[in-house]
């Protein structure tokens, strides 16, 4: 590699992680004004601790991004390998269907759900956040398991069936074996689809109600506590373990013969 | 051990007919070739005896039983896919015990057979390896195995060793038919590859448009082309298209003599000789006197190949191709003037 390649690979890595260390370092930081010098201090912490919203809210937001991980890497997974290997009426309509709901703003999205659960009588609520974070969570579940289904085609089904396996067989000790890396990547993509979810979350949470995101929004426009900086950190630990995590399961898994 | 039978088998992806009729039986312990170009439908009739193509119509029987209605994992058949399909998670043991730990069979008999399996072909102590760990052939072999572990009643073999090189082909052909002949058991398999047809099977099956054009030993396939399909795909052909004139196959510039049955006076017909039954001459002097079939010509090119020669002489307005073995001092060079020979029973009367 060039070194002006490297320099330009350092610039960015530095842009990107600069807001986060600086976040992160403020968590630790006894001053609420970000005052320097920095004095070191879990202050913030052991306030996160007592502050019930804050806490309520992350623990509704992991519960949902749970839940809907759950649920749409199973419908996400059922649907992929649905139109990966089975010849049926409107499949490429309906795998066409799926790729707007990417692309379409979330925004709309969440207005128009709004509208549609008021309609018809679902209401707002956690139910509702759920459900709308699980349609949401579908489409990127069924692209990435598709990916890895494209990649393997039939043949190995069809190996499995002539040397008397039966078609669950076949699902359980062969099919899945081979997609579980974009299975398992898949439901990454759909926690952090759900618990990165603020417009839709906002939209369907009554008063009283809220996820992590909308309380930290909240918390900002009232006016900013450093308690956000210590949650912020100790989520992006979280998330930076589970990220590396995968990334030595998928490269593990993701072996293949040539 | 058993017996196929294909009856009246059909077909069709949308307008594309791959099987339009096709009845067809291999016998118990037989090895077969299905032979044809890409798309003649021989791949679509294989995948249909391992019950992957449901038939528009027409039956499947093995061993007298239709097995139309049966699913693939109820067969009973060994298949060896062509690139493997091995099973990239698992190791070269567990891919081969597969059909038997599905079958609910014991740990140690399982343990003890996919032993015997490794032995049959010669991968003893790669049982722990995986299947991206192995070479092309070992890959193939492995997969061989996996196929045979269950005692399969017939075999099937999609290209087999198509992905191979022409060595270790080579060598896996003659390993191939050593096993089955081993097992004993009935083996099918696909190829495009007529030397390969001609190498390992006791029956070639020819298939070109979704019908079975001829089926025989190779022998008789080979010496013996009904059409000018047959005489074109299997190895090389000299065509001779004509009337029929005297007893004779007018053609431009003389009348072949056969000794096939030819139809009636002035009808049409296509006489196919093979390239190495034509014998080249600088006069007829040296010619045998059974070479009755004489064309004057010159050479107009000569590829060295090794222990062959094949020409392409000009005689008239046709080309002529001609294998000799490299026995004569030197190659005959371009432009010398020849007459090239040929007997009348190697002149085959092949439908159009």
């Amino acid at each position: 590699m060039s070194r002006l390649s490297q320099a330009l690979l350092g610039a960015v890595l530095v842009f990107l992680y600069m807001p986060i260390v600086v976040m992160v370092v403020m968590a630790f930081n006894r001053s609420a004004l970000y005052e320097l010098p920095i004095e070191w201090d879990t202050v913030w912490f052991q306030a996160l601790a007592g502050n019930e919203r804050l806490l309520t809210a992350s623990m509704n937001s992991i519960l949902i991004a749970l839940a809907n991980t759950v649920i749409a890497t199973v419908l996400g997974t059922m649907a992929a390998l649905a139109f990966a290997r089975f010849r049926f009426r409107g499949r490429n309509l309906m795998r066409l269907l799926l790729l707007p709901t990417i692309t379409i703003p979330w925004l709309i999205i969440g207005t128009a759900m709004l509208v549609l659960f008021f309609w018809i009588g679902i209401g707002r609520g956690l139910h509702a956040i759920l459900l709308g974070h699980v349609a949401l969570s579908i489409p990127y579940v069924v692209i990435v398991v598709g990916a890895r289904l494209a990649g393997f085609g039939p043949a190995l089904e069809e190996a499995a069936a002539s040397l008397g396996a039966s078609p669950w067989q076949t699902f359980v000790r062969v099919s899945f074996p081979v997609i579980a890396p974009g299975v398992v990547a898949a439901a990454l993509f759909a926690f952090a689809v759900s618990f990165d979810q603020f417009v839709i979350s906002y939209f369907l949470s009554p008063p009283g109600v809220s996820t992590l995101p909308v309380e930290i929004y909240a918390a900002i426009r009232k006016g900013f506590t450093p308690e956000v900086n210590a949650i912020s950190a100790i989520i992006i630990l979280v998330s930076m373990g589970l990220m590396l995590a995968f990334a030595r399961l998928y490269r593990f898994g993701g072996e293949r013969g040539s | 051990m058993s017996r196929v039978e294909a009856r009246a088998v059909r077909k069709a992806y949308g307008a594309v007919k791959a099987l339009d009729g096709v009845s067809l039986t291999f016998e118990d312990g037989s090895f077969s070739a299905l032979l044809g170009p890409s798309g003649s439908g021989k791949t679509t009739l294989l995948r249909a005896f391992a019950g992957f193509v449901t038939l528009d119509s027409g039956t499947i029987a093995i061993d007298g039983k239709l097995v139309n209605d049966v699913p693939p994992h109820r067969r009973d058949l060994g298949m060896v896919f062509q690139n493997y399909a091995l099973f990239p998670h698992m190791t070269v043991a567990e891919n081969i015990a597969f059909g038997l730990s599905v079958r609910g069979a014991a740990r140690a008999a399982i343990a003890e057979r996919v032993e015997a399996m490794l032995r049959l072909v010669r991968l003893e102590g790669f049982g722990a390896r995986k299947p991206r760990q192995l070479s092309g052939g070992q890959q193939q072999r492995v997969a061989l195995a996996r196929a045979l572990v269950t005692r399969p009643r017939v075999l099937l073999l999609d290209e087999p060793l198509g992905a191979l090189d022409r060595r270790l082909r080579q060598e896996m052909q003659i390993e191939l038919k050593q096993i089955q002949r081993e097992v004993g058991i009935t083996a099918i398999f696909v190829t495009h590859d007529q030397e390969e047809a001609l190498t390992l099977a006791d029956r070639v099956a020819v298939i070109n448009e979704g019908r079975l054009v001829q089926v025989g030993m190779p022998g008789e396939v080979y010496e013996r082309p009904a059409t000018r399909f047959v005489a074109g795909f299997l190895g090389d052909a000299n065509l001779f298209e004509g009337r029929v004139a005297g007893g004779r196959v007018a053609v431009g510039g003389g009348a072949i003599a056969t000794e096939d049955a030819l139809p009636t006076e002035g009808a049409p017909a296509i006489l196919a000789v093979r390239p190495e039954k034509v014998v080249l001459a600088a006069d007829a002097a040296g010619l045998d006197a059974d070479l009755v079939n004489r064309l004057e010509g010159r050479i107009v090119q000569a590829v060295y190949a090794g222990s062959a020669i094949t020409y392409i002489v000009e005689a008239g307005d046709r080309r002529l191709i001609v294998f000799e073995q490299n026995r004569a001092a030197a190659p005959l060079g371009p432009d010398t003037a020849v007459i090239a020979a040929f007997a009348p029973r190697h002149a085959v009367l092949v439908q159009p």
